[in-house]
């Protein structure tokens, strides 16, 4: 089977998901790659080397910019000609323009699958992970998306994949890039962190939030998250929620403070090696999946903790 | 204009769902169902532009059982104007919904499609993106802000990175994120009033769209439960379980 995986980059750098999303198609067959954007060639150089990739198919052009689906899902559709399956990682770009891609091809996707079982059966997650379905497809083209903390990542060098420029289409004319609010931050982002502290409802305001789990971070190079209830509160920007409908996560070690574990702040983050957790609540949740808890105030506890590690 | 909303019966997102012990599913009988959350932000989206002057009719549709009108009931309820239930027992994935929509998008000739990014139960997140395909549309998924002028749309997007704005020009289609806004309750007056709204229903034949099913599923398992561990007594404890795991020198 030869594959066609779809690589996420922004600022010049392939994204860690594509990574995953690479380890994935590479248990169907050959791995080819897409390489879509605007001055793309340094990028598709740095795609060949990735581990396991044999072909980069570069599409180049200024409509192609920023990864707006209405332009790179033809794309990506008329190579799928001569692919079997369209591999994404499931990230926000993924799962803009995977769908995109399956209706051109009319195929049903498969989102976030978590292991391939054969060629045509996936798990993927359901109800917000509270259930893991086994699902086989009977379309002649396979369209999946990666959900990338279940797969390891392909090595970024020791591959030795060609280059070959491919047809770039037009600009559909329905849709233009305006502006990108990117949040700004030292740390390292949340889905490939190694450590992550999180905060909840129970830091009482943005200043609050800020002021405590920043330095804890700092001390910890760890990447900040939040909780949708935190999120919804105004305490932290959208981009830091954890979660079923946030980002999935899963690093060595995810310290939850002030959260009590909802649903889908577990959907997001169980898959964490070791979770420690925080809370004044000793009934909560989230103590049902934490290997360490440490039940008390967090307003004593975290300065505490900031100050001894 | 007219604006069309798409919404889906599923499991309530407050009730934690239970996988069958045969294996087969999740266990719907006696579970509280109600709109799908993301739904209720589309129509809720829908109502603000027509209470802006921006709207000038809502349809609602829903594609689903016989259950799936109380459903469309609570749309018109909260404001939408007239509903359509294309009525099937079978559960029809994303493609099939995506096609049914494109059907009913062809009679009703909207500007504007706004639909849930996901829904809760099966977290596919494609029916919007599918739907945008099969009609040649523009599509801003993941929304947290509208701002629809002269022909066009401002769609603040939320990405892993932040915040990207993008400009559609209509007709679009629309799925939406959390933030976009939130969702009124109906009012009593309303929900009287919403059973006389007009509701018409179609079925998959009557629209021309073959809804069988691409994927079949094999199994539904619980994940793999985790054991919950020690709790420490003191801070100096808990920094002593994290410099033994290494996370710390």
């Amino acid at each position: 089977m030869k594959t066609l995986v779809y690589v996420e980059h922004e600022g010049g750098q392939i994204k860690d998901a594509t990574l995953a999303a690479v380890t994935a198609a590479s248990k169907l067959g050959e791995v080819h790659a897409l390489v879509a954007g605007s001055n793309v060639g340094a990028i598709a150089d740095a795609a060949t080397k990735i581990a396991g990739i044999g072909k980069v198919h570069v599409a180049d052009g200024a409509h192609l910019d920023h990864g707006l689906a209405e332009n790179v899902a033809p794309v990506a559709a008329k190579l799928m000609e001569s692919h079997d399956a369209f591999v994404a990682p499931a990230t926000t770009t993924g799962k803009n323009i995977a769908p995109r891609v399956a209706a051109l091809l009319d195929v049903m996707q498969i989102s976030e699958i978590l292991s391939v079982e054969d060629e045509n059966t996936f798990t993927r997650p359901i109800y917000a992970g509270n259930a893991i379905a086994t699902v086989r497809t009977g379309d002649a083209k396979k369209v999946l998306t990666v959900r990338g903390t279940a797969f390891e990542k392909a090595a970024r060098e020791g591959g030795s994949g060609s280059v070959e420029n491919v047809d770039v289409g037009g600009d559909s004319g329905s849709s233009s890039f305006v502006g990108l609010e990117a949040s700004k931050s030292d740390r390292p982002e949340l889905t490939s962190a190694k450590v992550i502290v999180s905060g909840g409802r129970a830091f009482g305001s943005s200043e609050q939030f800020h002021s405590l789990l920043d330095p804890l971070a700092d001390k910890l190079g760890a990447a900040v998250g939040a909780s949708r209830a935190a999120v919804d509160a105004g305490y932290a920007p959208n981009d830091y929620q954890v979660g079923q409908t946030g980002k999935i996560v899963a690093p060595e070690v995810y310290i939850a403070i002030g959260i009590s574990g909802a649903i889908q702040h577990l959907a997001g983050m169980k898959d964490s090696k070791v979770i420690v957790a925080i809370n004044k609540d000793e009934e909560a949740p989230i103590f049902q999946v934490a290997d360490i808890g440490l039940v008390g105030d967090l307003f004593k506890i975290v300065p505490e903790l900031t100050e001894k590690l | 204009m007219k604006v069309l909303v798409a919404v889906k019966r599923v499991i309530d997102y407050n009730v934690k769902p239970r996988v069958k012990m045969d294996g087969t599913g999740v266990d719907l009988t006696n579970v509280k169902m109600s709109m799908n959350p993301f739904d209720e932000i589309a129509v809720e989206e829908a109502i603000r532009l027509k209470e802006k002057g921006v709207a000038t009719e809502i349809v609602v549709v829903s594609i689903g059982p016989a259950k799936a009108q109380e459903t469309l009931r609570t749309a018109l309820a909260m404001g939408a104007d007239r509903a359509v239930h294309v009525t099937t027992d079978e559960e029809v994935e994303p493609l099939g919904v995506a096609k049914l929509l494109a059907k009913i998008a062809d009679e009703e000739q909207p500007q504007l499609i706004i639909l849930g990014k996901q829904a809760i139960d099966d977290d596919n997140n494609a029916t919007g993106q599918m739907l945008a395909a099969l009609l040649g549309w523009p599509q801003g998924t993941f929304a947290s802000k509208l701002d629809p002028s002269d022909g066009e749309v401002s769609v603040t997007r939320e990405v892993d990175g932040g915040l990207e704005t993008d400009k559609l020009k209509l007709p679009a289609v629309i799925t939406t994120d959390l933030r976009l806004n939130e969702p009124r309750y109906a009012s009593l007056p309303n929900i009287m009033k919403a059973k006389s709204k007009p509701l018409a229903t179609k079925t998959p034949d009557e629209l021309g769209v073959d809804i069988s099913r691409r994927l079949e599923t094999l199994k539904v398992t619980e994940p793999p439960k985790r054991q919950a561990g020690d709790k420490v007594g003191s801070v100096d404890e808990l920094v002593g379980k994290l410099k033994a795991l290494g996370v710390v020198a």
